[in-house]
């Protein structure tokens, strides 16, 4: 079989790589150069090799101990917010009504905190939040329970797992709710036929409807809340102490504010292998899963 | 076991129905005999799925009562209630197996162990899904999928009927014919009462003792396939039943004669005291509507088009500039359009606002 082969095809595909090249490779590449060498300012670089790596895998060096303690914080917190947001964002999805006019009204309420830009979501609730004028830390506070996330980690942690639970619980809900939408009325009346249970009817029907979105979701979610940056910055400031400091706060305190460029590059080089890996060993899990199925 | 009973049974979508139209379903009595196999036939949107969903309880009827062989399960929920229903589009649980999917009505109901194991095994085979029985549901062509949808009403016990809403609609064609003959036989092995929705009256024929025809909300004749045929009750069940559908003149009727458009044509029965202010019309089915040479007899009309069905030829005829359809005898052939018409009498109907006259007979 001949294929007429035309190389001026080329042509048409470059507008995409000299795009990809300056937003992406060139930048990325920049990364790399500076993660291999040092500079003490002046624009001097002097050749590191793998330096800073071996610094950063190695827990009991000052970068590598800071390194993974954000590490674990970002992977407790991730574990923390898809623990509630998935069963929680579920359970809304399920008790959304099914027709009429209250389906544009929930569908338009839940996607609400999905348009607020992340900063002006960290603002909300770094105010709603406060003790002295908040009015959540304050009835928090007034009901007997101390609660200061300026001073107190746990408050901290609390905050910031609420906010996030406030702000995405919603984008589960409306994916399991898209799964649930694809259910056609017959599957409900035959189970009421077969005298199915509430429970019966969600482990057999909803469930697996739900199961490739819900994937999704987890993964969403997970990508996000392990980048997490914004909102407890706005907070928290990755604060008290470095309690909510996640690597991504660290990795700018590390460029921006101390300007140890070398530090910096190296660990956004490896944050970026993590999430890579993470998002293939996602991806295989879900491919295999479906093949299983079919 | 089950008599079914429909007693003044409506249903409308409206809190407070004014008039007729506000009714999906217009108040009516009706009896399902227990063992029956019964057809309900009509076009889309004439209150079929309405009336099943009353009777499977998944819908609370307006008003009325339906009554389970005499006790009153007007209220009572879909599960309560010794009924099964088949959908149109199959239901099957799609991470369970054949098996699963079988046992699933048992199992809800508190059946376990060697009861249940036989149980679902004797109606696998009944359905020939033995050899399927542990094969995921969802990898299943739709006439199988649609067997496991019956297989799970046919597995309980307790089932004394079970209803049919338009359940071949998303089966192969040349399959549908072979799942009729296995609901046929099955409504003969068991002692079920069916109820088979459809709008395809091959279907209706075909399947039922008694078929139903429903239009516009109300019950417009109940009958064997030979009574809808020979005697139907409604101008509607003249259209909708028979391909094509019967001629319906407008015509004066006065005792033992009908006439359209100085024509007359003479019936079997006496028409004495028709109501002065009704449409009056009369009705008769191509089948029994022969086309003879001109001057055979009969009323004079003009011959448009022959339509060659294959085993038979249908002549598109007009009688006064009323179109009809007659059926054309092998042998025959015309000269020319002029051609005379044989009507037989005795299947020549009256009807009065499109309800059949009972006539007097002779």
């Amino acid at each position: 079989m001949d294929k007429p082969v035309n190389q001026g095809a080329w042509l048409l595909v470059l507008p995409v790589l000299l795009i990809v090249a300056f937003s992406a490779i060139l930048p990325l590449m920049t990364v790399v150069n500076y993660s291999v060498q040092d500079t003490f300012g002046n624009n001097q670089f002097f050749w590191n090799g793998i330096g800073w790596y071996q610094e950063l895998l190695d827990p009991s060096t000052d970068l590598g101990g800071r390194f993974f303690d954000a590490l674990w914080r970002n992977l407790l917190f991730s574990l923390l917010i898809l623990l509630i947001e998935v069963p929680l964002g579920i359970a809304v999805a399920l008790s959304m009504p099914r027709h009429g006019w209250r389906v544009a009204a929930t569908l338009v309420v839940l996607a609400l905190p999905l348009l607020i830009p992340w900063n002006v979501v960290g603002t909300i609730w770094q105010i709603f939040a406060r003790e002295d004028i908040g009015l959540l830390g304050w009835a928090v506070n007034r009901l007997g329970i101390p609660y200061n996330y300026t001073a107190d980690p746990l408050s901290a942690w609390v905050t910031i797992v609420v906010m996030d639970v406030w702000h995405w619980t919603s984008l589960v809900a409306l994916l399991c709710y898209a799964g649930l939408r694809s259910i056609p009325d017959a599957f409900y009346q035959a189970a009421r036929i077969d005298g199915a249970s509430r429970w019966a009817v969600f482990r057999n029907i909803q469930l697996p409807k739900m199961h490739r979105v819900l994937l999704i979701a987890v993964l969403l979610r997970f990508m996000d809340s392990f980048m997490i940056y914004t909102e407890p910055f706005v907070v928290t400031g990755g604060g008290p102490g470095n309690s909510t400091t996640f690597v991504s706060i660290d990795l700018v305190k590390l460029a921006l504010g101390q300007f140890d460029l070398g530090k910096a590059a190296a660990l956004s080089i490896v944050y970026n292998l993590i999430i890579l890996a993470v998002c293939w060993v996602f991806y295989t899990v879900m491919t295999r899963m479906d093949a299983q199925r079919n | 076991m089950a008599r079914i009973d429909l007693q003044s049974l409506g249903h409308s979508y409206i809190s407070n129905p004014k008039g007729d139209d506000d009714y999906a379903l217009k108040p009516m009595t009706h009896v399902w005999e227990q063992g029956g196999a019964y057809a309900l036939l009509g076009p889309s949107g004439c209150g079929k799925t309405t009336l099943l969903n009353i009777i499977s309880g998944l819908l609370t009827p307006s008003e009325g009562r339906v009554l389970f062989d005499g006790k009153d399960v007007t209220a009572l929920p879909t599960e309560a209630r010794n009924i099964a229903q088949v959908f149109q589009f199959p239901v099957v649980y799609d991470t369970m197996t054949v098996y699963e999917n079988l046992a699933f009505p048992l199992r809800n109901r508190g059946l376990r162990g060697a009861p249940l194991d036989a149980r679902v095994r004797e109606i696998a085979g009944l359905l020939d899904l033995t050899a399927d029985l542990n094969r995921r549901g969802r990898n299943l062509t739709a006439d199988a999928k649609q067997k496991i949808s019956l297989g799970r009403g046919l597995v309980r016990p307790d089932v004394a009927a079970i209803l049919f809403d338009e359940p071949l609609t998303v089966i192969d064609p040349h399959l549908k014919w072979e799942l009729r003959s296995k609901l046929k036989a099955l409504h003969r092995a068991l002692d079920l009462t069916m109820i088979y929705v459809t709008h395809d009256q091959t279907e209706a024929l075909t399947f039922a003792d008694k078929v139903v025809v429903m239009h516009d909300g109300r019950v417009v004749q109940v009958g064997r396939p030979q009574e809808l045929f020979e005697r139907p009750a409604h101008v509607f069940v003249g259209h909708f039943i028979g391909s094509p559908g019967m001629n319906v003149l407008p015509a004066e009727v006065s005792g033992r004669a009908a006439r359209v458009g100085g024509h007359v044509i003479a019936l079997r029965r006496g028409y004495p005291a028709l109501n002065g202010g009704a449409k009056i019309e009369i009705g008769v089915r191509p089948e029994f509507a022969t086309l003879a040479p001109a001057g055979a007899g009969g009323v004079p009309v003009r011959v448009r088009r022959l339509d060659d069905l294959g085993r038979t030829r249908i002549a598109r005829v007009e009688l006064s500039g009323l179109p009809m359809a007659a059926t054309v005898p092998e042998d025959l052939t015309l000269a020319g359009d002029e051609a005379s018409l044989l009507l037989d009498p005795a299947m020549v109907h009256v009807y009065a606002d499109g309800t059949l006259v009972e006539g007097e007979a002779a």
